[in-house]
């Protein structure tokens, strides 16, 4: 049945080269685990990305019941968390998955440093995982607030107090992100919503896609 | 070449106007997205009003008493009464000082004498940050300025507080 829904779709606009194009390609030797197991170091960046998607579903997920308000975003956190089925499991993949993201995303960055793999022809792909991992660092940051409970407050304010320290626009860029001049509330928690789950994730994709698109072209680096 | 007259091809022509009308269409988009992304930053901030803060000044010593009080506060479409702490006593010269709790070092909270081990100074649970009793940093601490010092004003033998004023680090 499948199969033929393929063939029929496949006959009229040929996807077969597409899919192709993307999934098939030769996995060199020395990456590969199943091999010589001490390649998965080369795992890193896929577990990375893997994490990720998980973060983007449940996030996904957790937007059904969350709200970005000052009155209600505590509460709803607590009801997704205590009174929906499988809540506290959606909300654990996203907290826990949001510290795994980073550890991952920082073996992968030691493993390309200390194979060398950012080497000439590949700077542009460090470059741009280097803006990945600002962008990662963002969405911690900003995801953090979202709860609204006093950790989450006070965190957010050491954080724009931090923003603040930067010379010459430092007082210009806390306003920019707080929405306020003194005041952490509201408009700070609305913000740092539309960052969370709008801003920084499109700067992901687009990243992340200028990231595998690279490595594609360029191939896996060569064994030590 | 720069004598010859310059020739815009028609395929040249296309390019630019295409890529005018494009850069304008995009301009457009963007413009009222951008300015209201960037709206709080160009507000004006409304100065302050002054708040009593229940304190006669006959009630004013010379050791810092912890005073509370609440200022109305609009927050975009939110308005609360928050309320707001100062440390306030009367220096050697007997001027009032109103001095902000707030560490200038990542925004903790500090109190009068906080720290047993640091009579006569105001202390930072955080980070073990220090400051004088006029409010200056202690160095080798971690903050790098003087608490900050609210406007004040006396009315009828009351104290009426205003915003906090940051000073220049030492």
């Amino acid at each position: 049945m499948l199969q033929k829904v393929y063939d029929w779709i496949d006959e009229r606009i040929d996807i077969t080269p597409i899919w192709r194009d993307i999934a098939d390609h030769e996995v060199p030797e020395h990456v590969n685990p199943a091999h010589n197991f001490s390649a998965f170091v080369y795992c890193f960046g896929g577990l990375t990305f893997f994490v990720v998607v998980i973060q983007i579903l449940s996030g996904m997920f957790l937007t059904m019941y969350y709200v970005p308000d000052i009155e209600n975003a505590w509460k709803s956190v607590y009801y997704l968390q205590s009174e929906v089925a499988h809540g506290q499991i959606v909300r654990g993949m996203h907290h826990w998955g949001a510290s795994v993201v980073i550890v991952m995303l920082l073996l992968h960055t030691l493993r390309v440093f200390f194979q060398g793999a950012y080497k000439k022809p590949r700077e542009l792909n460090w470059i741009v995982g280097v803006l990945i991992f600002f962008v990662m660092l963002g969405l911690g940051f900003t995801g953090y607030l979202l709860p609204w409970d006093n950790k989450a407050y006070f965190a957010t304010q050491v954080g724009l107090e931090i923003a603040e320290q930067v010379p010459f626009i430092g007082t210009e860029l806390k306003t920019l992100l707080a929405g306020d001049a003194s005041i952490v509330g509201a408009q700070t928690l609305t913000r740092f919503f539309a960052i969370h789950v709008f801003f920084l994730p499109a700067a992901l994709f687009a990243l992340l896609a200028v990231h595998f698109i690279l490595i594609r072209r360029q191939g896996i680096s060569g064994p030590l | 070449m720069s004598k010859e007259k310059q020739q815009v091809s028609r395929r040249q022509f296309l390019n630019y106007s295409l890529m005018g009308v494009g850069g304008f269409m995009a301009a457009g988009l963007l413009v009222s997205p951008i300015r209201m992304a960037i709206d709080p930053v160009l507000k004006k901030s409304d100065s302050g009003d002054y708040a009593n803060v229940g304190l006669s000044v006959d009630d004013i010593t010379t050791e810092p008493q912890r005073v509370d009080w609440t200022v109305e506060q609009v927050d975009g479409w939110y308005e609360s009464e928050p309320s707001k702490t100062a440390w306030v006593y009367k220096d050697d010269n007997d001027e009032i000082v109103a001095l902000s709790p707030i560490c200038t070092h990542l925004g903790c909270v500090v109190s009068w004498e906080g720290n047993e081990q640091y009579p006569e100074q105001f202390f930072c649970p955080c980070h073990d940050g220090r400051y004088e009793k006029d409010g200056t940093n202690i160095k080798g601490t971690p903050p790098l300025a003087p608490l900050a010092v609210y406007e004040q004003k006396v009315e009828n033998g009351i104290l009426f507080l205003g915003n906090a004023i940051d000073r220049k680090g030492a």
